[in-house]
């Protein structure tokens, strides 16, 4: 038997969202193609509200596409999957939970019994450097403490492609590069697949083996990029220089 | 507690204190504070009437109430998560409470009285009226107020409609059915004892107390009574508010 090719796929991806009382839908996303070779770290950027939240959406399966299909491994993507996981830009942690109770929700869920979960979550805490903050509510946390608590409730699941919805978007640039460089540490060690969105191009330059493109609405791919620098790149160094520029030229012009 | 909050309270006594002492407030209108004390005592050993002791009045107004308000919880939260959750439930249940909310819960005793006749169906079937729709109002608009992203996080996390209920509707909902709790033992205490002003079966019960009390003239014994009522109220709200800080330590 042939081994299935290990990929995440979209195929024509397209979606409209009716308006109401307007007669001409809006046109979200265009006939969106896209291998995701497994493992890869992929991030997509592109001029702001073009879409690219509802690409996430749709995969992660909050969202029903208008036409085409995303297949994981070949097959259709069923709605829900376990093997995808979706980190929100403002973190979405439950308020009424610590951050041992955020990090353990997903598979009390699934119906973990209690000391199997407390014992994983107990290793993620170590893992994401929240030891002592276990019991905090997130109101008591800061910002880059909410997103580590946020990613490990992600990743506690296992999901073999993590999305991730412009993640560091509200830090300080100070706490932004070191959650950047504790992420490629985590995923270097897991080797999930990332699909990571983001408006910040220095940000998807430093961390993905591909950088994916998007025009302004509806959002095509415009171009890509394949980025084959030895982790841990230098940020401003010359060869990252020279790709940030080469983006930010694509972008500049579909912005315009 | 500073000593500031006691300083209007204790002035207040003791002016009335000496306007009755020199005869200037007819006691048979408003007794004295020594007076009433005294009433308080008669209350606690003599009885009105006589033998119906004050704790055990105390109890079946307690009784009452838990009853009524214990229904009234065990219905208003979760038909308010279902409403708070479903737009379609909310719309076409909406105008149907709408229309029974504004009833006074007192408008209610006369058919109470003819469904359950006198006694602590009717009494709770009141408490039960007050309390309800206080909380169910709060338990709905506490789920509204649950941002949508929430519910989201808990759908990647595989949740089935069950566990968003249970993990995610209901606690991010409690601050909100914590306040509608309050409001709703607060109306329904105050529901009890015009209730019981209109009669009770088994002679006990503090509305009907301090009705008896008015019955054979003595107004120091209405006055304790009033009294005793206020500080129960007090005590139940203290003790809802403790319970409260507790289940909201996160916010």
């Amino acid at each position: 038997m042939r081994e299935p090719h290990l990929s995440l796929d979209f195929l024509d991806l397209s979606k409209t969202f009716p308006r109401r009382g307007v007669e001409e839908d809006v046109h979200v996303l265009d006939e969106i193609s896209y291998r995701i070779e497994n493992g890869c770290f992929v991030s997509i950027v592109g001029p702001s509200g073009c879409g690219k939240t509802t690409l996430l959406r749709i995969i992660a399966g909050l969202e029903k596409s208008s036409a085409g299909k995303v297949l994981l491994d070949g097959r259709d993507l069923v709605q829900g999957s376990e093997a995808i996981g979706l980190v929100f830009q403002e973190y979405a942690l439950f308020p009424w939970r610590t951050t041992l109770q955020n990090i353990e929700m997903g598979p009390e869920i699934k119906g973990v019994d209690r000391e199997k979960r407390r014992s994983t979550a107990m290793e993620y805490i170590k893992m994401f450097n929240l030891s002592g903050f276990e019991h905090r509510y997130p109101r008591e946390l800061s910002g880059g403490m909410k997103q580590r608590v946020a990613i490990a409730r992600t990743l506690i699941m296992n999901p073999r492609v993590v999305l991730m919805d412009e993640p560091f978007g509200s830090l300080d640039s100070q706490t932004r590069n070191g959650l950047q460089e504790f992420l490629l540490g985590i995923w270097e060690r897991r080797k999930d697949t990332i699909l990571f969105v983001t408006h910040n191009v220095d940000e998807a330059v430093f961390l993905s083996d591909q950088i994916i493109v998007l025009s302004k609405r509806p959002a095509r791919v415009v171009k890509t990029f394949e980025i084959e620098l030895q982790r841990p790149r230098d940020r401003t160094g010359q060869e990252c220089n020279e790709i940030r520029r080469e983006v930010l030229r694509v972008l500049s012009e579909e912005t315009k | 507690m500073k000593k500031e909050h006691f300083l209007l309270p204790l002035l207040v006594i003791l002016i009335w204190q000496g306007f009755s002492s020199l005869q200037l407030i007819p006691s048979y209108k408003l007794p004295s504070p020594s007076e009433i004390i005294l009433g308080f005592k008669d209350l606690l050993v003599v009885g009105v009437p006589p033998g119906n002791l004050l704790h055990n009045h105390i109890l079946y107004s307690l009784y009452r109430v838990a009853l009524g308000y214990a229904i009234a919880a065990f219905l208003a939260i979760p038909l308010g998560l279902l409403m708070g959750w479903s737009p379609v439930l909310l719309r076409t249940t909406r105008s149907l409470f709408e229309v029974v909310r504004p009833i006074p819960p007192l408008a209610w005793i006369p058919i109470a009285i003819l469904w359950f006749g006198i006694g602590i169906k009717s009494a709770a079937f009141i408490i039960f009226l007050g309390a309800f729709f206080p909380i169910l109002l709060n338990t709905i608009s506490g789920v509204l107020s649950i941002q949508p992203i929430l519910v989201e996080a808990a759908r990647t996390l595989h949740a089935k409609e069950k566990d968003i209920f249970l993990k995610v509707l209901l606690p991010g909902a409690v601050p909100s059915i914590f306040v509608g709790m309050r409001i709703g033992i607060g109306i329904g205490w105050m529901t009890l004892v015009a209730a019981e002003f209109t009669g009770v079966k088994e002679g006990y019960g503090l509305g009907y107390m301090i009705m008896t009390a008015r019955d054979i003239q003595r107004p120091d014994e209405i006055l304790a009574g009033m009294l005793v009522i206020g500080v129960i109220g007090l005590l139940i709200d203290i003790g809802l508010r403790t319970a409260e800080s507790r289940a909201i330590k996160w916010q």
